[in-house]
């Protein structure tokens, strides 16, 4: 079959780095096909390439045949290769209808035709099985369903050739990501090739067909599913063998270890109205606490609690055995408490300061603005984190803004670890990241542990939470359901099925 | 050299130096600068002295700016300082003692504390956008100012108080020396401290910053006051150097050319990075520009547009884009980072 996409040779150079190094990649029409590596392997930049927002400094690109050069995003789009972000990129503030017509409303003498192009929303939507008022505005509804209305304006252009779905299903649940695939199956029998990105391998593995793999901006190769087992796929992502992950399967359910004596922190009947119901909760030193639930249970919210990110309604929060009100982050600060927000965007890097500077933020907020935090010292403390978390690149004075995804959670790691916490809340530290530094991660959390650490784990992915927890608490429609202890009898459908139904006790 | 172009106060301080030299081939004396009585003279000890108001009030909008914010109140603040200080002078029984003109002028900039504290209130607690909060007393302030001198121009005659706007020291203009030492408190204050990160953080994500453990609303009820101040002081060395307070002329449309000045030196009106160097640099800039207009001999009604004019050269000079369309790709690397 002739390619739909045909990319050979190509080369995209930043100053000082090489981000893709004579790569290849093919798309088939009518197929789903994944592209596959770490955070920092090249992914986005092949993507923004194919996309018109870099242009290449070496190679060809073929579409259907023909040579193309995109010297901007909109050319790409006229040329039939639409794209939906991991970041929903649209307008908040306008209405779905508007988001999805935006640039190319329907028109009639120069006037916007309003209520075709409702219908026409309204159409497109229900093409997804979609059946939301388009008039509403975007914000208005979840990340989920803006992510919908996102694929529908990027599929509505009827001479899509290749669809670019870029990490679509990190902030859906299951169900959604089953609605989803239902239309990337749909697309796919039209004859669309649709580039999938992902880092949940059940996801690729369950719609793939064939998949690329990148590693540190040059081509390891290209597979068919079904050829490639799981394992061997994630030894070819991060270039080696997976005794790390073994590592932390061994830890894992050490649980009698945890001495228990006064908690660190201890929440009895704490609750805030419309966020969570009140809960009782302890954290003792050492623990790994995980919280589990599906999206919107309230893990956010209790944990935002506990950091004084939000005031509690109602309850009491025991810090050390003794009362105290946390009013604002400042005072669970005060207490040794740090909290790393799952919006690592909008609520955890500050994009245009350097690296440096967003590590050394806590403790230089702690320390107040009158004694600053002498410069050798900033050095020594960030150099020593970018060694310990494998920080790429190992330049302290780049713009966090310009580092992967999966970098930039580390940063924000380290800005909490340089303050030396007792209870350290991650708030879904492993979104959106690759395999190998999701691993980093979840091994540096057992270890901090070891140390004498108190962890609150947020995570939507069970095995992460039953991998690393002591305990694990489960919630439900804002409301703390169950609180397992986690040992041989606990697994993933064990929770499943308290989220699913309920307390079973 | 290249590094030199990248320099974000290079194409600033080039435009300085052609405004400079272009005055060379209308006025062969402009660079002169002579000694009389005592006191230095000449066109460039002249930018020196007109830049120091300017100077002032740019520098609190610098750090106003930086939070995300920006202080339209400051004209007003300055109408309002001389406004009292004038006042009080008149009621002194003898202007020309040196202490009781220090209390007043105390008393003047501690009265600007308090409008620094309202603006930062109606910012940082009751969370109203700064333009709006401050734009409240950007009109009411030119009120308060003219209900200080029941709606009439001031004069004053005190020797003490005519040294802060029109005095020398050590044949220096001290107005010049007043607005130095402010940028040196303020470099000192924003990076020998914590304060300018701290700044630039609230700037850059007000919400990852509070959840960084940033007091966030403390620091930006600071920033205002701040620019209260320096606009007190900025009111009274305007009030001194005419001897008088006029409530409708004082700093009239000065917040404007301070938020010109702060751009031109290259901080974003979005907040996050700000270069106190640069701000100096386009308040330098824009006085400079008017005593070239006089200089050059442009006629006072098409002064304004020559102003355009040269601002507009200033900004298409500084836009990456526009060289890049203009040059080829000169000058645009920087403008792309990896993913």
């Amino acid at each position: 079959m002739a390619e739909q996409l045909k990319m050979t040779g190509i080369k995209k150079i930043f100053p000082g780095v090489v981000a893709l190094d004579d790569v290849d990649f093919r798309l088939l029409p009518g197929e789903i096909h994944a592209l596959m590596g770490e955070n920092g392997a090249g992914k986005s930049t092949l993507i923004k390439v194919l996309t018109g927002v870099y242009d290449i400094d070496g190679g060809e690109i073929e579409l259907a045949g023909e040579r193309v050069r995109f010297t901007g995003p909109l050319q790409a789009q006229q040329a039939g290769i639409s794209t939906v972000y991991q970041e929903v990129n649209l307008c908040p503030n306008l209405s779905v209808a508007e988001n999805i017509f935006i640039g190319r409303e329907p028109r009639k003498f120069g006037r916007i035709q309003w209520s075709e192009t409702r219908k026409r929303a309204q159409a497109s939507l229900a093409r997804l099985d979609l059946d939301i008022d388009v008039t509403a505005q975007l914000d208005s509804y979840s990340l989920a369903i803006q992510q919908m209305v996102a694929i529908a304006r990027a599929t509505d252009v009827g001479t899509t050739k290749v669809l670019i779905l870029d990490e679509p299903t990190s902030s859906l649940d299951a169900s959604e990501v089953e609605q989803l695939f239902t239309i990337m199956r749909r697309l796919k029998a039209d004859g669309v090739a649709i580039l999938f990105v992902s880092h949940f391998l059940d996801q690729v593995y369950e719609i793939a067909d064939r998949m690329t793999v990148l590693r540190n901006g040059r081509l390891i190769g290209e597979y068919r599913t079904d050829e490639l087992p799981q394992m061997q796929l994630v030894s070819k992502m991060i270039g080696k063998e997976l005794e790390a992950l073994e590592q932390i399967e061994e830890h894992a359910k050490d649980t009698t270890a945890v001495e228990r004596g006064t908690p660190i922190v201890e929440a009895r009947e704490l609750g805030r109205d419309g966020a969570i119901a009140p809960f009782s909760l302890t954290i003792h030193a050492g623990e790994v606490v995980g919280l589990a639930g599906l999206l919107g249970s309230g893990r956010t919210e209790l944990a935002r609690l506990l950091f004084g990110a939000d005031r509690p309604d109602r309850g009491e929060l025991l810090i050390d055995g003794k009362p105290h009100t946390v009013k604002a982050p400042r005072d669970a600060m005060a207490e040794g408490i740090a909290f790393s927000s799952e919006n690592r965007r909008t609520e955890g890097i500050i994009g245009e300061l350097t690296v440096r500077e967003n590590m050394i933020l806590a403790m230089q907020a702690a320390r107040g603005w009158t004694r600053p935090i002498p410069r050798r010292k900033q050095d020594e403390l960030v150099e020593q984190y970018i060694k310990a978390l494998q920080i790429r690149p190992a330049d302290p004075e780049r713009l966090v803004r310009d580092l992967s995804g999966g970098n930039q959670q580390k940063v924000l790691l380290a800005r909490w670890l340089i303050t030396e916490p007792r209870l350290l809340i991650i708030d879904e530290p492993t979104r959106g990241i690759d395999v190998g530094a999701k691993a980093e991660i979840q091994r540096l959390v057992a270890q901090l542990a070891d140390g004498g650490m108190a962890v609150l784990f947020v995570s939507a992915e069970l095995e992460e939470v039953l991998r690393l927890s002591h305990k694990i608490e489960v919630l439900r429609d804002r409301r703390l359901v169950e609180e397992l202890e986690n040992g041989a009898d606990v697994d993933a459908d064990r929770i499943m099925q308290t989220i699913a139904s309920g307390a079973t006790t | 050299m290249t590094s030199m172009l990248r320099h974000r106060l290079f194409w600033p301080a080039a435009v300085l130096v052609v405004l400079l030299a272009s005055n060379l081939v209308f006025s062969n004396n402009f660079f002169t600068i002579t000694l009389q009585d005592g006191h230095l003279y000449g066109s460039l000890i002249d930018i020196l002295r007109r830049s120091a108001p300017l100077v002032l009030v740019a520098l609190g909008m610098t750090l106003v700016i930086a939070t995300g914010g920006i202080d339209l109140s400051v004209g007003s603040v300055m109408a309002i300082s001389g406004a009292l200080a004038c006042l009080l002078i008149g009621d002194l029984s003898n202007p020309d003692a040196v202490g009781p003109v220090l209390l007043v002028v105390g008393a003047a900039i501690a009265l600007c504390l308090v409008f620094g504290l309202w603006n930062g209130f109606l910012v940082a607690v009751l969370g109203i956008q700064p333009i709006i909060a401050t734009l409240i007393l950007m009109v009411a302030g030119r009120g308060v100012a003219q209900l200080i001198t029941d709606g009439q121009i001031l004069n004053v005659h005190s020797a003490p108080y005519r040294v802060i706007g029109a005095g020398y020291f050590l044949a220096v203009p001290v107005s010049f020396l007043i607005a130095a030492a402010a940028v040196g408190l303020t470099v000192a204050l924003t990076r020998r401290t914590a304060l300018g990160l701290l700044l630039e953080s609230v700037g850059g994500s007000p919400t990852a910053s509070r959840l960084a453990g940033i007091r966030s609303r403390r620091i930006t009820i600071m920033v205002y006051v701040f620019a209260a101040a320096f606009a007190g002081v900025a009111g009274l060395i305007y009030s001194s150097d005419v001897s008088s307070a006029d409530s409708n002329a004082a700093g009239n449309l000065i917040e404007l050319n301070a938020i010109l000045a702060v751009v031109l030196g290259g901080t974003a009106l979005t907040g996050g990075r700000f270069s106190i160097a640069g701000s100096v640099l386009g308040a330098v800039i824009i006085t400079t520009l008017d005593i070239t207009a006089v200089s050059v001999g442009v006629p006072v009604e098409t002064t304004l547009l020559f102003k355009a004019v040269v601002v507009i050269i200033l900004c298409l000079a500084q836009s990456a884009t526009f060289r890049a369309k203009v040059f080829g790709r000169f000058g645009t690397k920087r403008a792309e980072v990896p993913a």
